[in-house]
């Protein structure tokens, strides 16, 4: 076999693996959505306990490492009794770390709303709920679709990190395959760095597509 | 091994991990210094009137922003078999960080304002001069508190190292972790120095932005 073919023998090998970070990439994106807009609203509170919470939360996964925060979950939290699979420890480590930096993003684009908006909307006698949904966030989110591509794009990239918490993703499989087949172990590398930048151009387009959508018929 | 939280352990572990601090200090910022001309040379060339310059420094930014740092060190770790682990380690910071400079570069670049340009040529300034006495210093100074901020992120990066066999921070809290199976003590450890030392970083960052701001 030559190793054009070799290489493209273990591109079966390699799609598994594809499989896997494409499944922790959407998890850890949802888990972290959601911590965004939670922290980033807590930000924002009339409560300063409340501020002061999420503010330690950011301020805490912020300040240390991806990889630290990982391993903490994976190896540490068995002996706090929390035994968390691989898949759950790596969803919730990105969940936490990018969910803290997009509360920032949360944060900054609803401040950037005119405080006009807030005052008009609380003339009208909307509740907060509603004020918030048809006043506020359609003003902020598309501020926020940038940024949020680019943590995405981050995301995307945190995710090669759990292979080291033993869960087969592409880098994983590369590793792996890095052994088995020693002669190829460059290509495979620069192989699983162009499958990486393929899946983020792929957000990339779609976050441009979400943009548009949600700047249609504004200036 | 019946108690969860050993002191002793931690001050044992803390001990060691002092030892690598200055490995880790290193590698971010000889990373950084690295990062910080390679970052110049894409934006330079970014704004090149030569298309394919142009173009090929946006695809190596696109590339190099779009694709993992820990598989970009094991490329690099695979591809130069000869070079001392921690050399790798440093190109491959350097390298990654350089991307997202040379955006940082460009807008910095891109708000000194149009007249700056046409009051050099009107002084008759060269090219080199124009950049080094009227561009340049006016572009570096808004943009300092963003390139503390991606210090800052490349500090945390340096963890992965370990990846690559460099004895840094990681490498000796897991090699203690596997050794005494104390993981509890050592990744909390090596998680406390990294937020001590990062956090006062990251404050002092924001207040030079906030002084920044002001003076504005």
């Amino acid at each position: 076999m030559t190793s054009l073919e070799t290489l493209i023998s273990l591109l079966p090998t390699l799609m598994k693996g594809l499989v896997v970070t494409l499944e922790v990439f959407l998890l850890g994106s949802v888990v972290a959505a959601v911590l965004a807009f939670i922290a980033g609203l807590m930000r924002l509170s009339k409560f300063r306990i409340v501020r002061f919470l999420a503010a330690f939360y950011v301020e805490f996964f912020r300040g240390t490492s991806l990889l630290i925060q990982l391993f903490w979950i994976f190896y540490v939290l068995p002996f706090f009794g929390l035994d968390l699979s691989a898949l759950t420890a790596g969803v919730l480590a990105l969940g936490l770390n990018y969910g803290a930096y997009g509360s920032e993003v949360v944060r900054s684009a609803i401040l950037s709303v005119p405080r006009g908006q807030t005052e008009a909307a609380i003339a009208l006698n909307m509740s907060p709920v509603l004020r918030f949904r048809r006043i506020i966030l359609p003003q902020a989110w598309p501020l926020m679709i940038p940024p949020f591509g680019n943590l995405l794009i981050e995301l995307l990239k945190g995710t090669s990190l759990v292979s080291l918490i033993t869960l087969s993703d592409l880098t994983f499989q590369a590793m792996s395959l890095r052994t088995t087949v020693s002669k190829l172990e460059i290509p495979i590398f620069a192989l699983l760095l162009i499958i990486y930048f393929v899946i983020a151009y792929a957000v990339t387009l779609l976050m441009r597509a979400l943009e548009k959508k949600a700047t249609v018929g504004r200036a | 091994m019946s108690e969860i939280w050993n002191w002793q352990t931690a001050a044992d572990v803390f001990w060691k991990l002092t030892k690598v601090v200055p490995v880790t200090l290193e590698a971010t910022f000889l990373g950084f210094a690295l990062a910080a001309v390679l970052g110049l040379v894409w934006a330079l060339m970014r704004r090149s009137r030569f298309r394919p310059v142009s173009l090929l420094a946006y695809w190596m930014i696109e590339f190099v922003r779009s694709t993992p740092l820990l598989v970009q060190l094991l490329f690099l770790y695979l591809a130069l078999p000869r070079f001392p682990v921690f050399v790798i380690g440093v190109t491959g910071l350097g390298l990654h960080y350089s991307a997202y400079l040379a955006e940082v570069y460009r807008g910095g670049i891109e708000a000194v304002p149009q007249g700056q340009w046409e009051a050099a040529r009107a002084l008759n300034f060269s090219p080199f001069k124009t950049w080094t006495r009227i561009i340049l210093p006016q572009a570096v100074r808004p943009i300092i508190p963003v390139m503390g901020n991606y210090l800052i992120v490349l500090f945390k990066e340096t963890p992965l190292l370990f990846t690559i066999n460099v004895v840094e921070m990681m490498s000796v809290a897991k090699k203690f972790g596997s050794h005494t199976f104390q993981y509890t003590e050592a990744y909390t450890i090596v998680g406390v120095l990294f937020f001590l030392m990062s956090y006062p970083s990251s404050l002092l960052v924001r207040w030079a932005e906030r002084r920044m701001a002001l003076k504005q």
